[in-house]
């Protein structure tokens, strides 16, 4: 690629033709400060908090939107380049509701850090403040415009990523604020609770809705035996909540951690995802030999159902009718192993810990309680982040707990389940039963390499027993809607399509721990932590569902085989059309 | 959430209707370019641009509704309610507002619970304020429909309404 030569702050340096100057400045190891910019999502100049000198440019430039030319003179840190980011940030600061002490965002907050950097404390500005609008409609999150400064990256995710675009900046001036359309509450319009805007989110003004006080409370009911499940994705990224590396597996400290809080079970959800596949295998297995609705469409992720349910309701066909891991795991949990271990199932109480905030919605959709009606599979469903709050708020030192392993039975697992949470991880887990199933040979190579990595859209086609077999995954909602496009169009004839809500999929979830844009930036968060969970599944000793023991025992006892009927009570469900306005 | 909806029922006709499809398919393949001209021409048929007429234009136009009621909040050109049978006006222009036209138009929104550029559910009142019409000499004034009313305090505001209730 063709460079040019630049100096910044006197500095020589040779960039990348077409940078602009917060990319060329990051190359010479200078971090200039954002606040509205999101790298190919949200690219607006408008806060300018990034703003530079170049030398011939009339004013200050914004260095985010700002390209670099041949011979170019850019200073980043002069007295008057500070004041101007200081007095930008007191403007900001005057219509900010600066309760930060407990905000769940202190300490992880860029207007925070921002007024670190530059020493702002409080604002020279006082005058009429946006009053306090709290939309609690919704399952999965709040919203409080108050600590909300309009950077617009969570309208951009919304449309731009997910093609949901139920939130945008209404009216002007003043008065202008992110909400839905003739602001109706997030619960009545057609989002599909992703939680992609909360991690897009600078400040505290949208966070997922904190049930980290219904946990505590059912740890301390002696009454209840509580258990908790946490998905595939978890292990890859908790750590990051605890100041460790991007990609660190840190499966043994959590469930250190999770003991440590009192659950008197630590499982994982992979035992169910390993669940997930026997029956989806089954599913499309039939399919394909019964003339069934083809492509079939995978259903693990709550947000990308919802979205089918309201912008693609003539698929619902195609919707695979297997409930999600998490549900699985909820209705095995308080159907098998209750009666195993001798529990009422309405004293078990299953908390599950997911790299999502949909599902907070799942767990109170119709249908979704096996054991039967006021008995939900799963009780309370918490993110990532509100799991490692609960472990900060019980003082447990992290990243020194030792490394310990999953409780049995319900902690079976294999490296098939582990990969369920990067996009691609279904449908690779998927293969490796379905070929061993219809071709009753084992599989030589167990890595279908075509549909890994982070593409938005990948294909890929096999041979299986002599059958053809077409393939597609998506992940984000944009990328899926371009996917399904073809499939209503007739332009496709996929078999068997993965569909993740959130681009990268569960490692990228909305209830992932939050890096701010000064990292997402920068660094690829979905392949970084993808990678510690292709790392664990080589290393398995088990790579295939079915060779899951503990399912073997659950099916011999329990289920019979995968498509039973009692799999269907237990572990499929229904969806309903949903209208996008 | 302060929720803003149109309280007055919506009662566009099947021509209606037809006219703004029309409208629609004519800026069909501009993208959101089209947004624009779309929405002013749909305000001359309606009048206003209530969330039933939205939807229509989102669906037609494949834009997102929020999307489209964040340019209709964006500009005082666009209204998000119907005028009333009577349409006050309050003149909030210096002569005026300097001679208390302020405290006539706040009499008027606490008097019929509307903000201005609203229109009562009844749909009789429709109230917004205006610049100068030119008559100074009688300030503060408003006016009803086509009617001037002028030297006016806060309290003339209550029989003003009266007399168009009774009508």
């Amino acid at each position: 690629m063709e460079n040019v030569n630049i100096t910044i702050n006197g500095m020589p340096l040779s960039v990348p033709k077409g940078s602009t100057i917060l990319e060329a400045a990051r190359l010479g190891n200078i971090d200039i400060p954002t606040l509205c910019y999101l790298k190919d999502i949200n690219e607006i100049g408008a806060c300018r908090m990034c703003v530079v000198e170049v030398k011939g440019a009339r004013g200050l430039v914004a260095s985010c939107v700002y390209p670099v030319a041949e011979g170019m003179e850019i200073r980043t840190n002069t007295p008057q380049i500070m004041e101007a980011r200081r007095t930008n940030l007191e403007l900001l600061l005057s219509n900010h509701e600066r309760k930060c002490l407990s905000c769940v965002r202190s300490t992880n907050c860029e207007l925070q850090k921002l007024c670190r950097d530059l020493k702002v404390d409080e604002t020279r500005f006082s005058g009429e403040k946006t009053p306090s609008m709290i939309d609690d409609s919704a399952a999965h999150m709040i919203r409080d415009n108050s600590k909300c400064v309009l950077c617009r990256r969570c309208v951009a995710v919304c449309s731009k990523l997910q093609d949901v675009a139920v939130i945008g900046a209404n009216e002007r001036g003043f008065k202008t604020h992110i909400g839905c359309a003739f602001d109706e509450d997030l619960a009545n319009v057609a989002c599909i609770s992703c939680g992609q805007c909360i991690v897009a989110c600078p400040t505290g003004a949208l966070q997922e809705k904190d049930q980290t006080k219904e946990v505590w409370d059912a740890l301390a009911d002696p009454d209840k035996k509580v258990i908790v499940q946490t998905a595939p994705s978890i292990r890859a990224t908790l750590g990051e909540s605890f100041g460790m590396p991007i990609g660190t597996n840190v499966e043994g400290k959590m469930v250190a951690a999770l003991r440590r809080l009192g659950f008197d079970g630590v499982y994982d959800t992979d035992l169910a995802a390993d669940l997930t596949i026997m029956e989806e295998a089954n599913e499309l297995v039939d399919r394909i030999k019964e003339g069934g609705t083809l492509p079939m469409i995978t259903s693990c992720s709550p947000g990308w159902i919802k979205y089918c349910e309201h912008i693609f309701p003539d698929l619902i066909p195609n919707l695979s009718t297997c409930k999600s891991p998490q549900q699985m795991f909820g209705a095995i949990a308080k159907t098998w192993y209750a009666k195993k271990m001798g529990i009422d199932p309405k004293n078990l109480f299953v908390v599950s810990v997911m790299p999502c905030t949909a599902k907070k919605f799942e767990v109170g959709r119709d249908g979704q309680s096996a054991a039967g009606e006021g008995c939900p599979d799963v009780d309370v469903a918490l993110t990532t982040r509100e799991i490692a709050r609960m472990i900060e708020t019980a003082g447990l030192d992290f990243v020194n707990l030792p490394d310990e392993e999953f409780d049995a039975p319900l902690g079976a697992s294999t490296g098939a389940a582990v990969i369920f949470g990067a996009t691609g991880g279904v449908m690779e887990a998927a293969l490796r039963t379905a070929v061993e199933t219809i071709t009753g040979e084992e599989l030589d190579r167990l890595e279908f390499t075509e549909v890994r990595g982070t593409k938005g859209i990948k294909e890929a086609s096999y041979n299986v027993g002599g059958l053809e077999v077409k393939v597609a995954v998506a992940s984000g909602m944009k990328n899926a809607k371009e996917l399904l496009t073809k499939v209503r169009n007739g332009e496709a004839d996929y078999q068997f399509i993965e569909i993740m809500g959130c681009p990268g999929g569960c490692v990228n979830g909305g209830g992932q721990p939050i890096q701010p844009a000064s990292v997402r930036n920068f660094v690829d968060l979905k392949s970084l932590r993808a990678k510690a969970l292709y790392d664990q599944d080589a290393n398995m000793p088990l790579r295939k569902s079915h060779d899951n023991p503990v399912l073997k025992e659950i099916y011999a006892d329990f289920l019979g085989k995968p498509g039973s009927h009692v799999a269907h009570e237990v572990l499929h469900t229904s969806y309903v059309k949903r209208t996008r306005y | 959430m302060s929720q803003k909806k149109t309280v007055v029922p919506f009662s566009g006709t099947p021509q209606q209707e037809q006219q703004l499809q029309q409208i629609i398919q004519a800026h069909q393949g501009q993208g959101t370019s089209a947004l624009m001209p779309v929405l002013q021409q749909a305000q001359d048929v309606y009048g206003y641009l209530p969330l039933e007429v939205q939807k229509m234009i989102a669906v037609g136009l494949d834009i997102p509704l929020e999307e489209i009621y964040g340019v209709v909040t964006f500009y005082s050109q666009f209204s998000l309610y119907p005028k009333g049978e009577y349409k006050i006006s309050v003149c909030l222009g210096t002569a005026c507002y300097v001679k208390g036209s302020g405290d006539v138009f706040d009499r008027l929104v606490q008097k019929l619970g509307i903000q201005g550029g609203e229109c009562t559910p009844d749909g009789k009142f429709s109230l917004e304020a205006c610049r100068c019409i030119g008559a100074c000499g009688l300030a503060p004034v408003l006016t009803v429909n086509d009617e001037v009313y002028g030297r006016l305090v806060p309290e003339d505001v209550d029989s003003i309404l009266e007399k168009y209730s009774a009508q």
